[in-house]
């Protein structure tokens, strides 16, 4: 009698729930997984030993290549770790613009990962729905920093330049025009703060149509309740972080821990499961976008009435203004300084970590005195809860795995960095 | 020149064979174009279901767009992976498609105009629709890739699951119309919208939707293709024609079932307001051909619309509902339409 074996299937690279290029060796027991083999590095690009043969400033644009779907969160990590090497405190303003940000960064993460988790699942209209909204999140970042996704925009001190005073508008064409161009640039007619404040008062209605079309839907709730349970004392175990701890039940987050940036001013709250299933984290997820909306407004209003500088003025870090270097030695002389060869940092070795939207994105950096970083490591939460694959997707079926894909919200450029 | 057209009309006449082709290529030629159409509808639909305008630059509106699919599928090479047998998956695409055309052969449009008006229309119906899954199965079997195996095992669980509840609902329509003849079935449901079989037999009415949907392969129930798990399915391994052949079948499918559901549930060419006060007078009154295409139509867009609002469902969840749920109903239900038909609720061909 033949030898009953069982079926191994390659999940992966190409496949178009692999959320990029994860490459998954699923063994299957007719469709039921007996064990996940998460296989990486497919998309390893060497960021941290890149960073170590380039001035600090030179790898902030690495650092958007991380997760490239929360862009900004990530070069808040690395900017924080410099500022802390440094010894500088970015003002007031500044700080309020990253907490800002950081939230539409997690509000445009939400949506990616809402719109890729209901595609996943074969619910296709969340995807244009939430998409929608991501293209103007998309637009804030344009708005900010002239570039749509590595925006680059964070630096050591502050933030690269204050928010814009117009907002960009849609021009006509031949399929928009009229009322329709009129009311597409409805929000755009002031500036970038208004196009904010706008946008975060209309956001929870938005949520609520995704919420319409998923959260009391029989098939969605089949698909996502009681799949990949994770026990709260397994996810600190595995060093989960984000979403995926609080969908477990603990209630952790860096916002409210360890505040950073402006968070220690922000009143809001920090959802948490209850199962640690599919269904939970997606409910923490569309929460925690609702209080993004909440920061993002609180954020608007202090930014509104105290305008000021959005950089320190330490010319041994920040470039002087064109102005100033065209009459000021000094600065012509720092200018070129920091333009050759960097600023130095003093020696030492640090750990600034932030709750990026996949959860605890951190960087440890070591300075030996130079202008250079001695090693940057990068502390990605998608690759402590990629590792969990295999103990949540062992004894569900193969469409399971696709649900818990997308509730563990899996980007390969931080888990390969 | 009159009398030599009547001559040609009645020489044709006599010849039965090449009358019938002629009849045949009636009824497949605007069917392929409705399956070409159809296509475009969906991603228009679909698309403004989703706030974006879908195809809009081939010709006027799109409406080129889904020729040019079709010769860019065409012009495509057909792969033939290494170690599959080339036979059967040849054959396979032709499988599912050729009874997805042949069902046709006994749908009524309206009372006259039928190619085959046999009297076990129904069996036939029931017996076509469930070989176009033997289509699916080769396909993934010939394939001799592990997706599209999958996919096939999936198909063939699904089908024998729904094929029962579907015939438990046309067991339904069988009680209360008293005959197999798909022509003699609309006449049974004579007397406007609420003397239709959806009424009488709701419960059968959805549930046949719903393993309608199952059997054509379409969201919620799309599993066999479960383009996010199996990536294609069963068709993972063909390109070019043979793709589209697999295309056209499950396209030609869902108009069959559309037109069979108009047909067994909603009076098929007969009109809604049939012997209505003021309106069963007006030419909306009339029995029409146009009432058949309405309503078919209408459950065509049923089709697109669940697409673009229900998530997948789990292959064993598809199992669970069709036995535990599904097929329990209809069981009950028939008796149910039996003792209506004994007790005289419903009259037969009233």
């Amino acid at each position: 009698m033949a030898e009953i074996r069982n079926y191994t299937m390659n999940f992966g690279p190409q496949h178009p729930a692999a959320h990029g290029v994860l490459r998954l060796v699923l063994e299957l027991d007719g469709e039921t997984v007996v064990r996940a083999d998460p296989h990486i590095g497919l998309l390893h690009r060497g960021t941290e030993k890149l960073a170590e043969s380039k001035p600090f400033n030179h790898s902030i644009g690495y650092m958007d290549r991380m997760d490239y779907v929360s862009m900004m969160c990530s070069e808040h990590a690395y900017v924080r770790a410099i500022e802390q090497l440094l010894g500088i405190e970015p003002p007031k303003r500044a700080q309020y613009i990253r907490t800002m940000f950081d939230e539409i960064t997690r509000i445009g993460n939400h949506m990616l990962w809402i719109g890729s988790s209901g595609i996943d699942l074969g619910a296709m209209t969340v995807f244009l729905y939430a998409f929608r909204e991501r293209e103007q999140t998309i637009d804030m970042y344009e708005a900010v920093s002239g570039t749509r996704m590595h925006a680059n925009y964070y630096r050591p001190g502050g933030v690269y330049r204050d928010l814009p005073d117009t907002m960009p508008k849609y021009e006509e064409t031949p399929w928009t025009k009229g009322k329709k161009l009129k009311q597409r640039n409805e929000w755009r007619e002031g500036s970038l703060l208004d196009f904010i404040e706008a946008f975060a008062r209309d956001f929870p209605s938005k949520v609520d149509e995704y919420e319409t079309l998923l959260t009391e839907n029989r098939i969605w709730k089949q698909r996502t309740v009681g799949i990949g349970v994770l026990s709260p004392e397994r996810a600190l175990q595995l060093g989960c972080t984000g979403p995926m701890l609080r969908g477990s039940g603990i209630e952790w987050d860096l916002r409210k821990k360890q505040p950073y940036a402006a968070y220690d001013e922000m009143d809001f709250d920090i959802p948490v499961g209850v199962n640690g299933d599919c269904y939970d984290r997606y409910l923490v997820r569309v929460e925690e976008m609702r209080q993004s909306a909440r920061i993002i407004l609180q954020c608007v209003d202090w930014l509104r009435a105290n305008p000021g500088r959005v950089m320190l003025k330490n010319f041994k870090v920040i470039p002087p203004t064109r102005e100033e270097m065209k009459d000021d030695m000094e600065a012509l002389i720092h200018h070129f300084k920091l333009f050759t060869e960097g600023y130095s940092v003093p020696k030492g070795q640090t750990y600034a970590a932030v709750e990026a939207p996949k959860g605890e994105f951190g960087c440890y950096l070591v300075s030996d005195g130079a202008n250079k970083p001695f090693r940057v490591h990068l502390r990605a939460p998608g690759f402590a809860h990629l590792s969990a694959m295999n103990e949540l997707a062992s004894g569900h079926m193969l469409a399971d795995v696709v649900a818990l894909m997308g509730t563990l919200d899996i980007v390969f450029g931080e888990v390969d960095r | 020149m009159l009398e030599m057209l009547e001559t040609v009309w009645t020489w044709l006449q006599s010849q039965y064979l090449i009358w019938t082709v002629l009849k045949i290529l009636v009824i497949v030629a605007p069917l392929i174009t409705a399956v070409a159409f159809y296509t475009y509808f969906e991603r228009k639909v679909i698309g403004a279901m989703q706030i974006r305008v879908g195809p809009n630059r081939v010709g006027p509106l799109g409406l080129i767009q889904p020729f040019a699919d079709v010769f860019k599928l065409l012009l495509k090479e057909i792969i033939l992976p290494t170690n599959a047998n080339r036979f059967l998956f040849v054959l396979a695409p032709v499988i599912a498609l050729a009874p997805a055309f042949a069902a046709w052969a006994v749908v009524p449009f309206n009372d006259f105009l039928v190619l085959a008006d046999v009297d076990a229309g129904l069996l036939y119906v029931l017996a076509l629709t469930s070989l176009g899954v033997y289509g699916i199965i080769i396909a993934g079997w010939a394939s001799n890739s592990k997706y599209a195996f999958l996919g096939a095992m999936r198909a063939a669980a699904q089908a024998v699951s729904y094929e029962i509840a579907m015939g438990f609902a046309l067991v339904g329509v069988l009680i209360l119309a008293g005959t197999m003849n798909l022509r003699e079935i609309v006449l049974a449901q004579q007397g406007g919208l609420f003397d239709w079989f959806w009424l009488p037999l709701l419960p059968l009415f959805v549930i046949y939707m719903i393993s309608g949907l199952a059997e054509t392969n379409r969201a919620p129930f799309d599993v066999a293709e479960g383009e996010s798990e199996i990536v294609a399915g069963f068709h993972v391994e063909y390109s070019g024609a043979a793709f589209a052949v697999f295309f056209l079948a499950e396209y030609a499918n869902m108009i069959l079932i559309s037109g069979l559901t108009a047909i067994l549930f909603a009076g098929g060419w007969l009109s809604p307001f049939q012997g209505w006060p003021l309106l069963g007078d007006t030419i909306l009154g009339q029995e029409s051909i146009i009432w058949f295409l309405a309503k078919t139509v209408v459950f065509m867009f049923m089709f697109l619309w669940y697409r673009a609002t229900f998530p997948r469902y789990r292959y064993d969840q598809i199992m669970r509902l069709g036995w535990k749920v599904l097929i329990p109903i209809t069981l009950v239900w028939v008796l149910v339409a039996a003792m209506m038909v004994l007790l005289g609720i419903v009259v037969r061909g009233s």
